[in-house]
């Protein structure tokens, strides 16, 4: 512990530790020191000189951002010179920035209107005309208007040291300085928009969400984003039915503020011109509308129908869907319909690791953990890609507490900025290059392993054996694709394996096998798309599909049932840690329903008692039945995530290792969803490429 | 992008000069003195620079923003510049700025057609007790009169 001093703030005695700050210490004890260029967490600036307080026996105004606090100083925060100091500041930074607040997008959330209105003056002495430059388009998602920066270096910061991307610099001088982007007159980034959301004016604004609403007229849903597999909190603003912007301003959620270019624009897809919005039913070779009534009616005839002659089913689950609907979908089909075929694309080998680890407590790392981790190993994969939130706990760590980080990957990723060893390997063969880092890797306290879909199978075991002989602790973190895909595992879609990994009463067959089955009499595919990648073998086979578009797969439906996105309903997902978080639903789109309500409707259509299906009811089983769920309720209620408790005991992993494959996606790709994004795929930088990373910062 | 043997051993000694990690330091030295010998900064200039220093090419930018003695656009081959602050405008340097504008027929930041003359009005160039003082590339010239101005312009296209 650090030496605890005694200082007086505004007349309060306070204890604090030698060498915090004192805009921190004074934000502990309920005193705001007001500051635009402070931003927790980031490097300091002290360039705004709002934070300016009055230190007894110090001759001058101190700014607080910058002054450690020390035995027996008394501050002042509100005395008269610095009321009068901060009035000041305010009239310089408005002598150039435009009053034009009623037509600003951050008009009422302004941190500059607030502080003049609490501090500034009515009237400015300076009368001479204003500076102006003309706003600019920096990309499809940042627009920058120079006239209302007020050269807080925020933005800049978050780019550099948050991201590691660097694409924002400032030039010029004096009254002609402006934030200018990487090159030129446009920015080539990740595109993540953090510098829009961290502006304290109106200086940076979104190509989503610039002139369209004032900020009280929309409701807040805080939310988990759809797109990968790392469960960010994304806050979805909605206004008259539409989600206009997304961010997470309020910190709510295991990413705090950080979100991707996916997290924070990549909502779009929900209010794309071709969602389906009516079921479809197939007459005469062509997909027509129809009523639910009907739709419902023709399903449940042919299910029955192929039960009743013990016809052969297939049902794939979705990577996306909520842990109730995956749930539901297999108790569906297992008991329902009496199939044991069912699946899920597989992007990680989460059973092996499962069972690898089997007898072993804590070893699964979380997202909190990755921030706290004393070294870590990533292998195969391109975290800055594909796994955003991740790459920058990481890069957190390692620029508050220089944790050491290691590389094994099959080309250059961001990553290498900042590890200690960087080796190149190609898939399947990291394990040999892994070896190589052994003694460095066993110097350390602890140690945290994640690792892509290259490492499965006895690959993966080959890991943890080598973790265990490490004689050091070792967590695990197994990366999988979407925001489901654990849970997809977790609830038990596979072949092989039920709910909470138990072996299955009897194995079917697995997804490859039933596209390929000649055979198939019907196959049922709920918010996934199969049929991208590889042909339905079967021609007689009645495809039943639930989906948000017309993909390639519900193309070649029978019948197809308009379903909600995660961003319509609620439900709980499983992050690629295994940490249960909640939906919340922010807008309803005409015409669709939640895949769990169509998966009830067809239940009750056929006469099955499959239990009540609401997301309460159906999650309450969930915690009963499925291992390692027995969540802590109040956390998941309250928007927190949940641990899950890892499967404690062995697990049939199935041995087929070749079904788990990654769809690779970039941080401007999300499989067939991410197509309908307008601005995942007009960003410049879009589709993007894995391992293209330059080495030199 | 290569520069001649005698500027790449310079870089490679000034580099040397800075404490490991801290490469970065030598930023401006190396603009400005490829600078003087490619007559301007270049997008491949920032890009080598960028690449050699290890910084981003956004750093090269804020830089290249701030110094008004570094630049994108071509200079004449002599770039004069003439200082207008307090000492030397109290002595006539207004004057002599204006009879340089009218002689070599430009304004400030302009080159003549010839591509031989650049003018600078700049602020104080640290020769006040010479005032009024000019520089013409490296070289200072103090204590500036239009007629002196008029002799120095005829020696130097004298010179080529």
């Amino acid at each position: 512990m650090s030496e605890i001093v005694t200082f007086t703030l505004n007349g309060q005695e306070i204890k604090a530790p030698k060498g915090d700050l004192l805009i921190e210490v004074a934000k502990r004890a309920g005193i705001e020191i007001p500051a635009f260029c402070y931003y927790e967490g980031f490097s300091l600036q002290a360039a705004c000189r709002m934070c300016l307080v009055e230190v007894e026996k110090m001759p001058k105004l101190q700014p607080g951002c910058t002054l450690p606090v020390g035995e027996g100083m008394v501050v002042h925060t509100e005395s008269p010179k610095v009321v009068e100091s901060r009035k000041s500041m305010l009239e310089f930074l408005l002598t150039n920035h435009p009053l034009d607040c009623p037509v600003c997008d951050k008009g009422g959330e302004c941190e500059l209107q607030d502080m003049t209105f609490r501090y500034g003056a009515g009237e400015s002495r300076f009368t001479e005309i204003k500076y102006h430059e003309n706003e600019k388009q920096w990309s499809p998602a940042v627009y920058y208007d120079p006239a209302r920066c007020i050269l807080c270096y925020r933005c800049v910061r978050v780019c550099d040291e948050g991201l590691g991307v660097g694409a924002l610099g400032l030039t010029y001088r004096g009254v002609h300085a402006e934030i200018t982007p990487s090159h030129g007159d446009h920015l080539q980034c990740d595109e993540c928009g953090w510098c829009i959301d961290v502006c304290p004016v109106g200086a940076l604004t979104s190509g989503t969400y610039r002139y369209k609403s004032r900020p009280w007229e929309m409701d807040h849903v805080g939310t988990i984003c759809t797109h990968c597999s790392n469960g960010c909190k994304t806050t979805l603003s909605v206004r008259n039915g539409e989600i206009i912007r997304a961010n997470n301003r309020d910190r709510s959620g295991i990413n705090g503020e950080f979100l991707c270019v996916k997290g924070r624009f990549g909502f779009d897809f929900v209010h794309h011109p071709e969602r389906l919005q009516s079921p479809l039913i197939r007459r005469d070779g062509q997909l027509v509308e129809a009523s639910w009534k009907e739709a419902l009616e023709t399903v449940a005839a042919k299910f029955a129908e192929v039960r009743a002659r013990g016809g052969k089913f297939g049902v794939i689950g979705s990577n996306r869907t909520t842990n109730e609907e995956n749930y539901f979908l297999q108790k569906f089909a297992r008991q329902g319909l009496g199939t044991a075929s069912i699946d899920h694309h597989r992007t990680g080998d989460v059973p092996t690791l499962l069972d690898a680890l089997s007898g072993k407590t804590g070893a699964l790392a979380t997202i909190g953990d990755l921030y706290t981790a004393k070294a870590a190993l990533v292998i195969g994969s391109d975290l800055a890609q594909q796994h955003p939130l991740i790459a920058y706990q990481l890069r957190a760590n390692f620029r508050h507490h220089q944790m050491p980080l290691y590389t094994v990957t099959r080309g250059p990723v961001r990553e290498d900025q900042y590890s200690k060893r960087a080796l190149r390997a190609e898939p399947g063969a990291e394990m040999e290059a892994v070896e190589t880092l052994r003694e460095d890797l066993a110097k350390h306290e602890s140690l945290t392993i994640v690792f892509g879909d290259s490492v499965k199978g006895d690959a993966l075991r080959r890991l943890v054996a080598f973790g265990d002989s490490l004689g050091t602790k070792v967590q695990y973190l197994c990366l999988v694709d979407y925001s489901n895909s654990r849970g997809a595992m977790d609830m038990g879609l596979l072949p092989e394996l039920g709910p909470g990994y138990h072996a299955a009463e009897s194995a079917g067959m697995n997804l490859d096998q039933m596209l390929d089955d000649a055979s198939l009499d019907a196959l049922w595919v709920v918010g996934a798309n199969p049929l991208e990648r590889r042909g339905l073998a079967s021609e007689a086979a009645f495809v039943v599909v639930q989906e948000l578009f017309l993909t390639e797969t519900a193309q070649r439906a029978d019948v197809v049932f308009p379903a909600a996105s995660a961003y319509e309903k609620s439900g709980t997902v499983t992050n690629t840690c295994g940490e249960v978080q909640r939906l919340k639903a922010g807008p309803r789109i005409m015409g669709t329903k939640p895949d769990l309500e169509i998966m009830g409707l067809l239940a009750k259509e056929m006469g099955l008692n499959l239990g009540i299906w609401t997301n309460d009811k159906v999650f309450e089983e969930i915690r009963r039945t499925v291992r390692g769920y027995n969540v802590a309720l109040p956390v998941v209620a309250t928007g927190g995530a949940a641990p899950t408790m890892p499967v404690n005991g062995r697990v049939l992993a199935p041995a087929s290792a070749e079904l788990i494959r990654s769809d690779g996606d970039t941080l401007f790709t999300s499989g067939s969803l991410g197509r309908y994004s307008k601005m995942l795929s007009s960003v410049m930088e879009a589709p993007g490429r894995l391992y293209e990373e330059k080495p030199a910062k | 992008m290569t520069f001649s043997p005698e500027l790449e051993a310079r870089f490679e000694k000034m580099i040397g000069l800075y404490p490991p990690g801290r490469q970065k330091g030598a930023l401006i030295p190396m603009l400005l003195y490829a600078q003087d010998e490619t007559g301007r900064i270049t997008d491949e200039l920032i890009e080598e620079v960028s690449k050699r220093l290890s910084v981003n090419k956004v750093e090269v930018e804020e830089v290249l923003g701030y110094y008004t003695m570094l630049h994108r656009e071509p200079r004449g081959r002599h770039h004069l510049q003439i200082c207008t602050n307090v000492s030397c405008m109290l002595v006539g340097g207004e004057e002599l700025w204006h009879h340089a504008c009218h002689k070599l027929g430009i304004g400030n930041k302009q080159t003549t057609a010839d591509g031989q003359f650049s003018l600078e009005e700049v602020e104080c160039i640290g020769a006040c007790s010479w005032a009024p003082a000019m520089i013409d590339n490296y070289d200072f010239h103090l204590r500036v009169t239009p007629e002196s101005f008029d002799a120095l312009i005829e020696s130097l296209r004298q010179k080529q």
